[in-house]
């Protein structure tokens, strides 16, 4: 080979965890508003954990395979930087030339890398290769030339709607799907790499027919390595499916080689039970089951909910529905009422002073709704064609799993896929008396008798939630802070959550952690004694509650499924499982979603969107992915908080502040004026980037109705929101959602906000 | 007017100079003047307000402050107030029977806060130094408008640039006998929707459709929710005649267009709202020689807000083919002073302003009608996305959520631009906001369906809109 043409098409490292477990997809980035804060971290500091493998060709980088590709970053005088991998093409490139920071922005462009394959020849595929794709001569350069970057910011931020030359890029797709679907071993490779030589003669070793495409050899392989790696998120070759599973590129197939995978990938003729099995029937187990049925595939849901401590189960549909959002929405809508019923008065309404709240009725009203909600998932699965089976599922072995229902009774099942979805539960203190008297968010929607006094324990919006609404029906309540409020949040948004909540009622005891829960009385509730100390010095202190609510965090149910019997990788810290962006974990057929994700939001509509692509991707055409950045969320505390995009604290970060620019504002939402609540309590506040038109990068909102507001704000994220377009828009007269079209006060001005006149 | 120029020619020594005068005091008029003022020019606001049939005046701020938006919203609420009221118990709020409603406290609390905002408008223009004039004020030539004082006073104020934004008030049905003498108007279905909230038995008399201009199909759904809550709709119906009765109630008599039968029916109250009509006419445009529109003597304006004299402006409701809404009007009045003051070139952009409907089922809505999509854009050409769905809320308190629906309108090419979003139910203002500015942004319906949503809200049924009108598939929503 021509030793220059060997120079442009370099070999380097496939990135490996020290276990020697493939994960380098985690560069593949999207979407607009990637945390250069991630990137960096990502790069420069958590590379340290990651060693250096041969294993792979790339096609495209510079060869230095010796040095990390950080340092080799470093030498080329770039720095990763957040405007290079957003607005460039979404890899990781090392450009031809120094680059000064700065500047990365039109050089991202520049040196968008063409991807001119080299010129067609031969096919002289080494191995009883059979198969060439015919050239498509239409396709050209899937990277366009320069492009202004607003424009080209939409086209990355819509992935999927602005691919160029759609057409031929479908039929691109469909020709590799009929490759992997139509061999049972298929190995797209490059004629001279090293590495694929080696994948071919291991399956030669073993006696198997494979068929070879050399991506170097024919004229769209460029284009088709691209699309290979939009569908396996792996961008390097070999890239080896067996029997229609992406098992990876050479590192990966020698290890299901060793582990006994790759034989029994070989020997599978679709005999498996099931096409899928997912495990847990929450909102994002049973979004990706609906969807696989929809696309016509055999799906089995298990879901099995472990008692909590204090006994408390519940039907199908997982945390949301059942102990999450649902019930604690509308036990905040009943917290609500009790304030408009006070409100209403200062409107005319007159009735006896006598007004009480029934905790009984209340959760009746609640429970029945769920329970119709739990008929509706049983219903909608029947309907789907999905078995659904009320069983505890654990991996015993490759593509088999351990049903075991309530009574003991096992059942295995097999399927060619697997998608974990089984969320988490929360966390108990490991304190004396914890388990045996503390409730948990899992207990207190089906609570039998009102709490009464209650002590809630932690800072999370749970935590928050619950006090706010159980402080709104007349409870006294106190919550007790081991450090921040609503840690991830901008925490100048979650102090004002709490003073509000202060202001009506709740007590806060901050920088105190619980160490014994004791029982004074038995009931109804009964009295339990707490003792607490200080996390400052050594003060302690003590209090009698009725109840005691532990929301100090929750923890992902994978200890018990057998992840271990398959290699399932999770972190150990946490117990997340480490996926790609694809939601694929370390076992190729075995995928994740929800909260039980390594670095995901958890957030209902989040494993919902993600199921539902999931299914798509595994089963359809599809190869969208979820974008797991601005997405948009909203705690219900008695004064609402939305938001969307990014903190204020993590744009510091990110960004330097000089290139940030806030602007913020008080205000009164025009209800409560004649009600009579306090005005300069509603703040909104934007988060822009100077450096990039004035880029709305978080959007924050603390008032009534914040989740109403927040959602079409997040849609125009979406699009790339600017403060301009902000002003430019007209705002609804009267509401607290125009607020955001006259933000005019710097928060760097320091100018006062609060409220005056219309 | 002819003693007026008189003294204006004899006694200009009097006369006030500014750089700019706005005529009008409401919503767009104190906007362009606080605005011109920011940027260092003399400014006064002339304000009158002309008492109404009935007596009724009011202070400093215009129709949305003393007339419009505001009261109605915090009426409104009153209502919806109400009704929690009644749901409450599902949620285990015990409140005893009876429950009723004082309307003269409720009014006296609005009021309250209007004067409230009456006089910080007044605060305002004296810390941005602003001249306020409270006078009724009439052109005497192209750069003079003079008034004279209840006491007899005359003033004569002059200026470079005149900004007029006198805004509308409602119309009578000067054909109707009776009309003028018992009437009193606002805008019909939110009014209507708000009395019969707070407990009052209220009939709608409605020549054709409900709502013109809107989406008819959210227009309808409107009507429908109010009628099955209790408001009362004689549709096709002209009233011809209004008569006090002995008792002092008031006997209307109707005629249906359809069957030409007439029929009578009595009420305490009631009150017109047949559309507006702009405060034209007691300016004395034509001195100033200022087009108006023969058939709705609304003021002529190009895209600059310029009317047929180059320095005389007119923005707001006023003004011909702008839409009528507190918001358009701030901006435009903000946006022409800059451009007066040479802060900006900006032109005021009326397309796509998002509105809401505050009925008892509140609409909101930004861009294109069903109608006028298929109008500009062919049927063919035009993708629905719809859904029924039951907001949280609803589901305990056991309420009808027939009517809570949503409509996203977008060309049928990919990536399918998003031309209209329509929303119906709790809300709806809070809801559309932010959609208006996706759609501002040229948000495409595969952008708005790749947002993630909120659970639970309401507002979140926007970004999972699936079911197209076209394939006739269901659209309603269901489970989670």
């Amino acid at each position: 080979m021509d030793p220059s043409m060997r120079a442009k098409q370099p070999v380097i490292a496939e990135f490996s965890l020290d276990s020697g477990q493939m994960i380098g997809l985690v560069l593949e980035i999207h979407s607009v508003g990637v945390s250069l804060y991630h990137l960096r971290h990502f790069v420069f500091v958590s590379w340290g954990a990651w060693s250096l493998r041969g294993g792979a060709c790339r096609r495209r980088g510079r060869a230095e395979a010796a040095s990390s590709p950080a340092a080799r970053a470093e030498r080329a005088g770039i720095a990763l930087t957040a405007s290079d991998l957003v607005v460039g093409p979404p890899r990781l490139r090392f450009p031809a030339g120094p680059t000064r920071r700065g500047r990365e922005h039109s050089e991202a462009l520049e040196q968008q890398p063409s991807p001119s394959p080299p010129p067609p020849r031969a096919q002289t595929s080494p191995g009883p290769a059979k198969a060439g794709v015919v050239p498509n001569r239409r396709l050209g350069s899937v990277r366009g030339g320069p492009m202004s970057p607003p424009g080209r910011r939409a086209r990355l931020s819509s992935p999927g709607t602005s691919r160029p030359a759609s057409e031929a890029r479908e039929e691109l797709r469909r020709r590799l799907r009929d490759l992997i679907e139509g061999n049972r071993v298929m190995i797209f490779s490059k004629s001279y790499c090293p590495h694929s030589t080696r994948v071919k003669e291991l399956f030669s070793s073993l006696g198997v027919d494979y068929n070879i495409l050399e991506l170097d050899q024919v004229d769209d392989g460029a284009n088709f390595q691209e699309v290979l790696s939009e569908i396996t998120n792996q961008k390097t070759v070999p890239n080896i499916f067996v029997n229609k599973v992406h098992v990876g590129g050479c590192d990966r197939t020698f290890q299901a080689h060793q582990n006994g995978l790759l034989q029994k990938l070989l020997q599978e003729d679709s005999a498996h039970d099931y096409d899928l099995i997912v495990i847990g029937g929450g909102s994002g187990g049973l979004s990706c089951a609906k969807e696989a049925a929809n696309l016509g595939k055999k799906v089995m849901v298990l879901d099995f909910v472990v008692p909590s401590p204090q006994g408390t189960s519940w039907g199908l549909g997982g945390t949301c529905v059942n102990v999450g959002c649902i019930p604690k929405k509308l036990m905040h809508q009943a917290a609500l009422l009790g304030q408009a019923l006070q409100d209403s008065r200062m409107f005319g309404w007159e009735y006896s002073q006598q007004v009480k709240h029934n905790w009984e009725t209340m959760r009746e009203a609640i429970q029945n709704h769920i329970a119709s909600l739990n008929w509706g998932y049983r219903l909608t699965m029947r309907e789907k064609g999905v078995a659904y089976v009320n069983s505890y599922g654990e991996f015993v072995e490759h593509h088999k799993i351990k049903a075991t229902n309530k009574k003991g009774q096992e059942t295995f099942y097999t399927a060619e896929k697997f998608v974990i979805a089984t969320g988490e539960r929360p966390r108990y203190l490991g304190i004396q008396g914890d388990k045996e008297y503390c409730i948990t968010s899992d207990d207190l929607f089906s609570l039998p008798y009102c709490p009464g006094k209650t002590l809630i324990v932690g800072a999370s919006y749970v935590a928050l939630e619950c006090a706010g609404f159980l402080a709104g029906l007349g409870l006294d309540v106190t919550v007790m802070v081991r450090s921040v409020l609503l840690r991830g949040f901008d925490q100048e948004m979650a102090e004002k959550v709490g003073a509000y909540m202060e202001q009506h009622g709740v007590k806060f005891l901050r920088k105190f952690v619980p160490m014994t829960v004791q029982q004074l009385e038995k009931g109804s509730p009964g009295m339990l004694k707490v003792v607490a100390k200080s996390t400052e010095g050594t003060e302690t202190i003590e209090g009698t509650y009725n109840t005691v609510l532990l929301a100090i965090g929750r923890d992902s149910c994978t200890k018990k499924i057998g992840l271990e019997k398959i290699g399932v990788r999770v972190n150990e810290k946490n117990g997340k499982i480490l996926a790609n962006d694809v939601e694929q974990t370390s076992v190729p057929y075995v995928y994740a979603i929800g909260d039980i994700l390594e670095g995901k939001p958890e957030l209902t509509p989040v494993a919902i969107q993600a199921g539902k692509l999931l299914a798509r991707r595994l089963f359809g055409a599809s190869t969208d992915k979820c974008d797991y950045i601005n997405v948009p969320t909203t705690v219900f505390t008695p004064l609402e908080y939305g938001c969307c995009g990014v903190s204020e604290e993590k744009a510091v970060e990110m960004h330097k502040k000089e290139s940030l620019e806030v602007y913020h504002t008080l205000f009164w939402p025009l209800e409560w004026t004649v009600a009579g609540r306090d005005n300069n309590t509603c703040y909104a506040k934007i988060i822009c980037n100077k450096f990039d038109n004035d880029r709305v990068i978080g959007f924050h909102v603390l008032g009534p109705n914040a989740g109403e507001i927040t959602q079409g704000f997040a849609a125009a994220m979406k699009c790339g929101l600017t403060k301009q377009q902000l002003n430019d828009t007209i705002g609804i007269h009267p509401t607290c959602g125009e607020v955001f079209t006259t933000l005019d006060i710097t928060k760097s001005s320091g100018l006062d906000i609060t409220q005056k006149g219309c | 007017t002819s003693v007026l120029e008189g003294l204006h020619k004899c006694s200009s020594g009097q006369q006030q100079d500014f750089d700019l005068l706005v005529i009008g005091g409401g919503s767009g008029g104190l906007a362009c003047a606080k605005e011109a003022s920011q940027l260092g020019r003399k400014v006064a606001v002339v304000d009158y307000v002309e008492p109404s049939p009935r007596g009724t005046r009011w202070g400093l701020g215009g129709t949305c402050v003393n007339v419009g938006c505001i009261p109605k919203k915090l009426m409104h609420q009153a209502a919806l107030l109400g009704s929690m009221i009644k749901h409450a118990h599902h949620y285990g709020w015990e409140v005893a029977q009876p429950i009723q409603h004082d309307w003269k406290k409720m009014a006296e609390a609005v009021q309250n806060y209007v004067k409230s905002l009456n006089w910080g408008h007044r605060v305002q223009l004296q810390d941005k130094k602003v001249k306020y004039f409270n006078v009724k004020a009439s052109f005497v030539n192209k750069h003079t408008v003079g008034s004279v004082t209840k006491d007899g006073k005359e003033t004569l104020l002059s200026a470079d640039h005149i900004v007029i934004a006198t805004g509308g008030r409602p119309r009578y049905p000067t054909h109707i006998e009776g009309a003028l003498e018992y009437g009193i108007t606002n805008v019909a279905l939110e009014c209507a929707g708000f009395l019969t909230g707070v407990g009052l038995d209220t009939t709608v008399l409605m020549r054709s459709i409900p709502l013109r201009g809107f989406d008819q199909q959210m227009a309808s759904f409107v009507t429908e929710y109010m009628e099955s809550h209790g408001t009362q709709f004689l549709k096709g119906c002209i009233p011809s005649c209004v008569k006090k009765l002995p008792t002092g109630q008031l006997q209307v008599t109707w005629k249906d267009c359809a069957s030409g039968k007439e029929d009578k029916g009595t009420f305490d109250t009631v009150l017109w709202a047949i559309g507006r009509v702009p405060e034209t006419r007691s300016l004395n445009l034509e001195k100033a020689g200022v087009n108006t529109n023969p058939e709705n003597q609304k003021i002529l304006v190009d895209a600059r807000d310029t009317t047929s004299i180059p320095h005389i402006y007119a923005i707001g409701d006023v003004a011909e083919g702008r839409p009528e809404l507190t918001p358009t009007a701030v901006m435009a009045g903000k946006l022409l002073a800059q451009r007066l003051y040479g802060k900006s070139s900006a032109l005021m952009d009326y397309n796509n302003v998002p509105t809401t409907v505050f009925t008892p089922l509140e609409y909101g809505c930004v861009g294109l009608s069903e109608e006028e999509a298929t109008a500009r854009h062919g049927q063919d050409n035009v993708e629905v996305y719809h859904a029924y769905y039951k907001p949280l809320e609803f589901t305990v308190s056991e309420q009808d959520a027939s009517q809570c629906y949503i409509k996203m309108v977008c060309l049928k090419e990919p990536p399918q631009l998003v031309l209209g979003l329509h929303f119906l139910g709790p809300n709806a203002g809070e809801v559309i906001q932010g959609f208006a500015l996706g759609i501002k942004c040229g948000a495409s319906y595969e952008q708005v369906m790749q947002t993630v949503g909120i659970h639970p809200t309401c507002s979140e049924e926007v970004v999972k809109l699936h079911i197209s009108k076209r394939s006739g598939l269901d659209p309603t929503v269901t489970g989670c």
